[in-house]
C-alpha cells in the first residue's frame, strides 16, 4: 500500500480559556518528510498527538483526511523524544514489542527483529537489557521498533533531541535512509535538524499560533552540514522563530537574516 | 523514563551487594548477640525463668524437637497459606481496581478507610466465627497482607509512564491487554515491595491468631510454656518462628529477583 498524503483541517487546541491555535489547515505530502518547527509551548507536540489520535488533556478538535480515504490508525508508527524502551524486555524483544503486546510472537517476528537490529548496527547487543545501552544506542533500538511496524506513516516528536549532537547527526543519516518512501511528520525545535531532513518545512508561531510554510534548502536529505547555504537558511529560520522584539538582538547579523528573509515583517 | 532507570541503577547495585554479603554479616552479628546474651546471664545471675542462658535454649531446641516440630508445621502452614492468599487476593484486587472504573469508585474509598482499622482487634471475632482451627489464623494473615499489597500494587498500575501508554495506544491494544502487557510489568517493582512487606507481616498475623485462641501452633506453645514457666521452650519456639520469618523473607526476595532479571543483570554487565 503506498504511503498516503495527510491533510488536517480546522485543527484547534484550547488550554483553558486560551487558544493555542485555532482553525489550522496543513498538508503533509505522501512519501516525504515534513518538519514542524516551533518554540516550546507553541503546541506543535500537541498537534502531532492529535494527528496520532493520542490522548490530550485539553480541549481540542481536528479533521484529518487521507488522500486514499483510509483511516490512519492501523498504518501509523510513533516515535517520541524518549526512546520508550521497556526495561523488562531484552533489546531484540523491544524491537518486536508490538508483536509481544498484540499477540503471540512467532519465529518470523524474531528473524525480522534481528534483521532490523542489523540495519541499525546493534546485532551484538540483541540479547542485552536496554539499561546497558547508551542513549544513542537506545534511540537506534527505538528506530528499529518503529520500523518493525512497517507503517507507511511515521510520526516523530523530537525523536533525536535527547542524544548528544554527534550521535544526533548519525541518527539523521540512519533515519533518513530507513524511513525513505514513508510519509513522515517530525516535530522538532532544532532548526539545523529541520534543514537537514525536511522536504517540507512548517513553522508554528504566534498567539494563537498560525502555520507558516517555508521553502527548505534544495537537494536530497540528509543534507551535509558543510553546505554553504545551510547557515544562511538556519539564520533565517532562527529569525522566523524569534518573537518580534528579540529578532535583531539574537541573530547578530540582521542584514543576513533579512536578506535571506521569508519573514514579512523582519524590519 | 530513561533518567529514572538510570538513576535507580546506582541505588540497586549497593542494595544487592548488601544482600550477597548479608549471610556473613548476619552470622557474625548472630554470634556476637549470643555471646552478649550469655554474658548478661552470667554477670547478672538473672534467674532462668526470666532469661534462660543460650545453652539452655539450645538444649530445649534439641530435647523438645518433636514437640516443637509438631507445633511448628501448623504455624508454617498458616504463614505460607496466609502469605499466598493475601498476595494473590491483593494482586487481583489491584488489577481489578485498575481495570474497572465503577469498582474503583466504590471500593477505593473503602479500601483506604479500612487501613485505619486495627486489624489485630479482629482476631477475637475471627475466632468467634471460625473456631480454634487454622482457618482464622490464615484469615488473619491474609487480612493484614491484603491491604498493603492491593494499595501498593494499584499505585504502581496507576503510575505507568505516559510514553508507554502512548506506545500501547499506537499499537492499538485493548484495555485488557494494555493492563496485562504494559501496566502490570511496569508496576512489578511496586508489587515487589508490597510482597516483601507481606513476607514480614504473614508470621505476625499467624501468631497473633494463635495467641487469641488455639490448641496448636508455635504461638500456642509459647503461651502454654509461659504459663508453666518453661521459658527455655518459649525462647526455642521464638527462635523457630524467627527462622521461619527469615526463610520466607529471603525466599521471597530471591524469587522476586529471578522474576525481574533486568534489575540484576545490570550488575553483571557493569562489573
Amino acid at each position: 500500500m503506498p504511503p498516503p498524503a495527510i491533510e488536517i483541517r480546522r485543527a484547534s487546541l484550547h488550554f483553558g480559556e486560551q487558544a493555542l491555535f485555532c482553525d489550522l489547515d496543513a498538508q503533509f505530502p505522501a512519501a516525504s518528510w515534513s518538519c514542524l518547527l516551533g518554540r516550546s509551548g507553541s503546541g506543535k507536540s500537541s498537534l502531532l498527538r492529535m494527528i496520532a489520535g493520542l490522548s490530550l488533556p485539553d480541549n481540542h478538535r481536528l479533521e484529518l483526511v487521507t488522500d486514499d480515504g483510509l483511516p490512519l490508525g492501523p498504518r501509523l508508527a510513533w516515535m517520541a523524544q524518549q526512546d520508550l524502551l521497556v526495561p523488562w524486555r531484552r533489546v531484540v524483544d523491544n524491537v518486536m514489542l508490538a508483536a509481544h503486546w498484540q499477540r503471540r510472537v512467532t519465529p518470523a517476528d524474531r528473524a525480522r527483529a534481528l534483521a532490523l537490529l542489523e540495519r541499525v548496527g546493534l546485532t551484538p547487543q540483541s540479547d542485552a537489557w536496554p539499561a546497558t545501552l547508551s542513549g544513542g544506542q537506545r534511540q537506534r533500538v527505538a528506530l528499529a521498533r518503529t520500523l518493525f511496524l512497517d507503517a507507511s506513516v511515521v510520526l516523530m516528536d523530537e525523536p533525536f533531541s535527547a542524544v548528544d549532537a554527534i550521535t544526533r547527526l548519525g541518527l539523521h543519516e540512519l533515519a533518513s535512509e530507513l524511513l525513505a518512501e514513508r510519509t513522515v511528520i517530525m516535530v522538532t525545535h532544532d532548526p539545523q535538524e529541520a534543514l537537514r531532513l525536511a522536504d517540507h518545512l512548517l513553522i508554528l508561531k504566534g498567539e494563537p499560533a498560525r502555520l507558516q510554510s517555508l521553502t527548505p534548502p534544495t537537494g536530497t536529505r540528509p543534507r551535509p552540514l558543510d553546505r554553504a547555504d545551510l547557515h544562511r537558511h538556519q539564520a533565517a529560520l532562527v529569525a522566523e522563530l524569534m518573537p518580534p522584539g528579540q529578532r535583531a538582538l539574537q541573530t547578530g547579523h540582521p542584514a543576513t537574516a533579512s536578506a535571506e528573509g521569508g519573514g514579512p515583517d523582519d524590519r | 523514563m530513561i533518567d529514572d532507570s538510570r538513576s535507580s541503577a546506582p541505588t540497586s547495585i549497593p542494595g544487592s551487594t548488601n544482600i550477597q554479603r548479608l549471610p556473613w554479616r548476619f552470622i557474625g552479628a548472630l554470634i556476637a548477640l549470643v555471646l552478649l546474651w550469655q554474658a548478661v546471664v552470667t554477670v547478672t545471675g538473672v534467674p532462668r525463668y526470666i532469661l534462660p542462658a543460650p545453652l539452655a535454649v539450645g538444649r530445649a531446641l534439641v530435647e523438645q524437637r518433636v514437640l516443637l516440630a509438631n507445633h511448628a508445621w501448623v504455624t508454617a502452614v498458616e504463614i505460607v497459606a496466609g502469605f499466598i492468599g493475601g498476595v494473590v487476593l491483593g494482586g487481583l484486587t489491584a488489577l481489578s481496581l485498575a481495570r474497572f472504573r465503577p469498582l474503583r469508585r466504590t471500593l477505593l474509598p473503602l479500601l483506604l478507610v479500612s487501613q485505619a482499622i486495627p486489624l489485630f482487634a479482629l482476631a477475637p471475632i475471627l475466632m468467634l466465627w471460625l473456631g480454634y482451627g487454622m482457618l482464622p489464623k490464615i484469615l488473619m494473615a491474609i487480612l493484614i497482607i491484603y491491604f498493603p499489597v492491593a494499595s501498593t500494587g494499584y499505585d504502581g498500575l496507576r503510575q505507568t509512564p505516559q510514553g508507554w501508554l502512548d506506545l500501547a495506544d499506537t499499537f492499538r491494544l485493548s484495555r485488557r491487554r494494555r493492563l496485562l502487557k504494559v501496566q502490570l510489568p511496569a508496576a512489578m517493582p511496586s508489587f515487589a515491595s508490597g510482597i516483601r512487606m507481606a513476607a514480614t507481616a504473614a508470621p505476625i498475623g499467624a501468631v497473633i491468631g494463635e495467641w487469641v485462641g488455639s490448641s496448636r501452633g508455635l504461638g500456642f506453645l509459647m503461651l502454654n510454656a509461659n504459663a508453666r514457666l518453661q521459658v527455655d521452650i518459649m525462647f526455642a519456639a521464638l527462635l523457630v518462628l524467627v527462622a521461619f520469618a527469615l526463610m520466607l523473607y529471603f525466599g521471597t526476595d530471591a524469587l522476586l529477583r529471578r522474576a525481574m532479571p533486568w534489575h540484576c543483570d545490570r550488575i553483571d554487565t557493569a562489573g
